[in-house]
């Protein structure tokens, strides 16, 4: 049985479409079957991120609106087979998705996939609420910070009212996965604590990935970082989240790319 | 050699980022209000070869590279064998 995933988080540039690109490939990585679907319709990048902008041909649009097939719309992964991606529209706005049409698409992912990734647009408006509409579960993507604390937790009101299974009288299962996280500045106060973000929302932690430049890296490369640098202290985090997201446990660590004195001597990049 | 070259290639990747935006933007900015030219495209060549053949929709794959200085537009178009042209389709659900 499938399960769809909408990764979400009210507040733009926290992270969204790093982490659908990043968990989608380290499930991927496993063996399971998953597509990342780009919501973010009229300012798509997930195709960017995942280095396959090159490669569209049809989107989400063209599929809801039936001017193109499912099969022909899905852009297969070069480097891991069981990964698979449908772009969002460049061109159109979010007037251009339909409710029923969104619903009968993903209907079509949940069967030909192990796992179905929505990358949801910022803001609260159709585009969210739409691709969060039939998700089973939801990753609130969060940064320490006291304005994306707060657009999560508004995501999280949207998320038990707005979306199918909440209308059913189900509860939708929410994750944090806290991101841009940097322990030291935790540590001396100046940033939002893990616990702190945990008590204010109170939902269960699913990651904690740290601040890294090789975030950008991978991004500059088209690399989802699961991909790219597996065993960098993001790659770490994001493995170990999708492990979680399976229903394994594993012990939460806050990963840190250690550096040895050479590397810290030649390795300062600019970016 | 292959850990230098790496070490050269882990120092940029700005450089690589640089040239998939150039390519990338070169063609949304030409794209620009011919946003359906592939749907066209595609409902064109389709309607062309089922004046002779049946196709059916699903077993049309269509696949895009963009790139500098040319894109390759591929599609790939199952048609059953033996062949069977539309018209005698059409004459056999006649008679």
């Amino acid at each position: 049985m499938a399960k769809v995933l909408v990764v979400t988080s009210g507040k733009g540039g926290v992270g969204k479409t790093t982490s659908t690109a990043a968990l989608g490939a380290a499930l991927a990585q496993g063996g399971e079957s998953v597509v990342v679907v780009d919501f973010d319709v009229g300012l798509r990048n997930l195709d960017l991120v995942m280095g396959a902008e090159r490669r569209v041909v049809f989107d989400l649009v063209n599929v809801v609106q039936g001017d193109a097939k499912l099969p022909q719309a899905l852009i297969r992964d070069k480097r891991i087979d069981t990964l698979s991606l449908l772009p969002a529209s460049q061109t159109r706005d979010k007037d251009a998705l339909t409710a029923e049409g969104v619903a009968r698409v993903v209907g079509e992912l949940r069967e030909k996939f192990d796992w179905v990734l929505c990358d949801s647009p910022a803001g609260i408006e159709k585009g969210a609420t739409l691709a969060m509409r039939h998700a089973d579960a939801a990753v609130i993507v969060t940064n320490p910070e006291v304005s994306s604390v707060r657009d999560s937790d508004r995501i999280i009101g949207l998320l038990d009212s707005k979306t199918e299974k909440a209308e059913n009288g189900e509860r939708i299962e929410k994750h944090l996965l806290l991101t841009r996280y940097d322990s030291a500045r935790a540590e001396r106060g100046e940033m939002l604590k893990t616990e702190d973000v945990l008590e204010i929302l109170s939902i269960p932690l699913l990651g904690i990935v740290p601040e890294s430049e090789e975030v950008l890296r991978a991004s500059n490369l088209g690399t989802p970082i699961t991909i790219g640098n597996p065993a960098s202290a993001a790659g770490r985090a994001y493995r170990d989240a999708a492990r979680r997201l399976k229903g394994e446990t594993v012990p939460m660590i806050i990963q840190s790319d250690r550096k040895g004195l050479l590397s810290k001597l030649f390795g300062r990049r600019v970016a | 050699m292959r850990r230098l070259l790496g070490f050269f290639a882990r120092r940029g990747s700005a450089p690589v980022a640089r040239e998939r935006l150039q390519i990338l933007l070169a063609h949304e900015r030409a794209a620009s209000g011919n946003s359906d030219l592939l749907a066209m495209l595609q409902q064109e060549i389709l309607a062309v070869i089922e004046r002779h053949v049946t196709v059916e929709r699903d077993k049309v794959q269509i696949k895009l590279e963009r790139g500098d200085p040319v894109s390759t537009l591929e599609v790939d178009i199952e048609i059953p064998t033996p062949l069977v042209s539309a018209a005698e389709v059409r004459r056999s659900a006649n008679g």
